[in-house]
Order: C-alpha cells, then structure tokens, then sequence
C-alpha cells in the first residue's frame, strides 16, 4: 500500500501528470522534458526523482544521457487515470438516464 | 451506444456533451439535488457515494466522497458559483487524491433538444499542461494503445 500511497502523492501534482503524460508518448531525456514547462532543469529532475521513487518511470545510461521512460507501473497509472475518467463518465450518465427514467415514472418531475 | 462527446476547445477547455430523455428541469435537478446526485454520480461499478454535499446557491459547498467499500476511497470538494434554474450551473471543483488536483472550472448548461435535453458540460483547466496530462494518451486511443507500449518496452 506505501507503494500506492507513492504513486497517488506522484500522479497528485499536474506537473508528473503532465511528465508521464509526455513518457507515455515515448523516451525523453531531461533536458526534452524541461522543454515544454516554465521550470527549470533541476526542478523537473526532482519531480523526475518523486516519479522514479514511486516506481512510475525508470531511465538508462545511453552514452551521456540518461533517458527516462514509462515503467509499467507508470503505463499502468497514466492508462488507468485516464481511462478512468472517460469510463466513469460514460458510466454515470447511463445510470442518470435510469435515475431520470425512474423519476418520471415517479410523476415527480415534469 | 455512447452518446457522449468528448472534445478539446482552445488551450485549457474539455467539452462533453450528452443527450438525456428528460426535460432539462429534471436533468438539472438530478445535477444539484444531493439525494439524486448520489444515484448517479458514482464513477466505476462497485463505488458508492455515502457523503454528497451539495448547497446549491452561489458560493454554496460541494463534497462528494467516494468509497468501493473495501477501504479505498477518495473524495471531492468545490464551491457553486452561479446557477440559473434549470439551464446553468457553473462550479469550481478539485480531487483529493489526497493531494488536491488543480482548480477545474466547470460550466454545466441544459438546453431543449427535441423531447429531452442536450448538456454541454465545459471544463476550464488551469493550464494546457494540467489538460495535456489529462487528456494526452489513453482516453482517446483507449487501451489498445497502452498495450502496445508495454509490449514494446517488455
């Protein structure tokens, strides 16, 4: 559960949300993955580390660089956030649609 | 037979819109009636919302906890900031997981479509980053995708 616990602080903050988002289109260095964000190299090495630590992103050694990719654990969290949301919605607008069914044979709403 | 959109606006915008066999006073009152609110707005299969707070009024509180009855849950808290019955609902709403998500503007409008009423549901996130992490990979391409990630990378 600690590694859970981890993984939910990891995917709380917008910025990891939007690092893995970025991995889960492919490897990227640091210096790639500074790119996008007003944030500099070493703040986003640190969110890279918080990410790592949770066990949602692992790296290489490539040469000089140190790529850095989606573990499966990672894979696993982005797709499920994410799927989650669309799923869930779709979800609860078909028990709506039973909710509203039964209120009208309620008579209780026009 | 999903009837729901979902799409991008601009930089910062997610808009979903559904159509409901329902007149949109009905469709309103099922979005800010806790007692109705709680029958629905239950995400996954096999959650359930045993608090739902909502005061409908400008500044009125929202919280909605969640549990799966098997000891995880989470919960959400927001504030209503305008409502026109039955046609407008609009809202600020944040995750605690348990850290707080960012702000999520939410404008919720019911219109007359035909018999029933078509609701367009428009998200304002705080930054194209925080809608990018949102909406990036997997709710478009499902997990089809995400199957082939993993198989290139095991």
């Amino acid at each position: 559960m600690v590694e859970l616990n981890a993984q939910f602080a990891a995917l709380a903050d917008p910025t990891r949300r939007a690092l893995l988002a970025r991995l889960a289109l492919g490897e990227a260095t640091v210096s790639e993955l500074t790119e996008p964000f007003d944030m500099t190299q070493p703040a986003i090495s640190q969110h890279l580390k918080v990410l790592e630590d949770a066990g949602l992103i692992t790296n290489r050694v490539d040469g000089t660089r140190r790529p850095r990719r989606l573990a499966r654990a990672g894979i696993e969290a982005v797709d499920h956030w994410l799927a989650m949301l669309r799923t869930a919605m779709e979800k609860n607008y078909q028990r709506l649609d039973e909710v509203l069914a039964g209120e009208k044979r309620k008579g209780t709403m026009r | 037979m999903s009837r729901m959109t979902l799409q991008t606006e601009g930089d910062t915008h997610v808009v979903v819109t559904r159509h409901f066999a329902a007149s949109p006073e009905a469709v309103y009152r099922a979005h800010t009636d806790p007692e109705l609110i709680q029958r629905w707005l239950l995400g996954p299969e096999g959650w359930s919302m045993p608090v739902c707070v909502s005061e409908a009024t400008p500044g009125g509180k929202i919280r909605y906890e969640w549990t799966n009855g098997k000891g995880r849950g989470f919960h959400l808290t927001g504030e209503y900031v305008e409502l026109t019955p039955y046609s407008r609902i609009v809202h600020v709403e944040r995750m605690h997981l348990p850290d707080p998500t960012p702000d999520n503007l939410v404008e919720t409008k019911f219109q007359p479509d035909g018999d029933g009423t078509l609701m367009t549901l428009r998200m304002t996130l705080p930054d194209e980053p925080t809608r990018a992490a949102m909406l990036a990979t997997g709710m478009e391409q499902g997990m089809e995708a995400s199957y082939t990630r993993l198989e290139a990378i095991f």
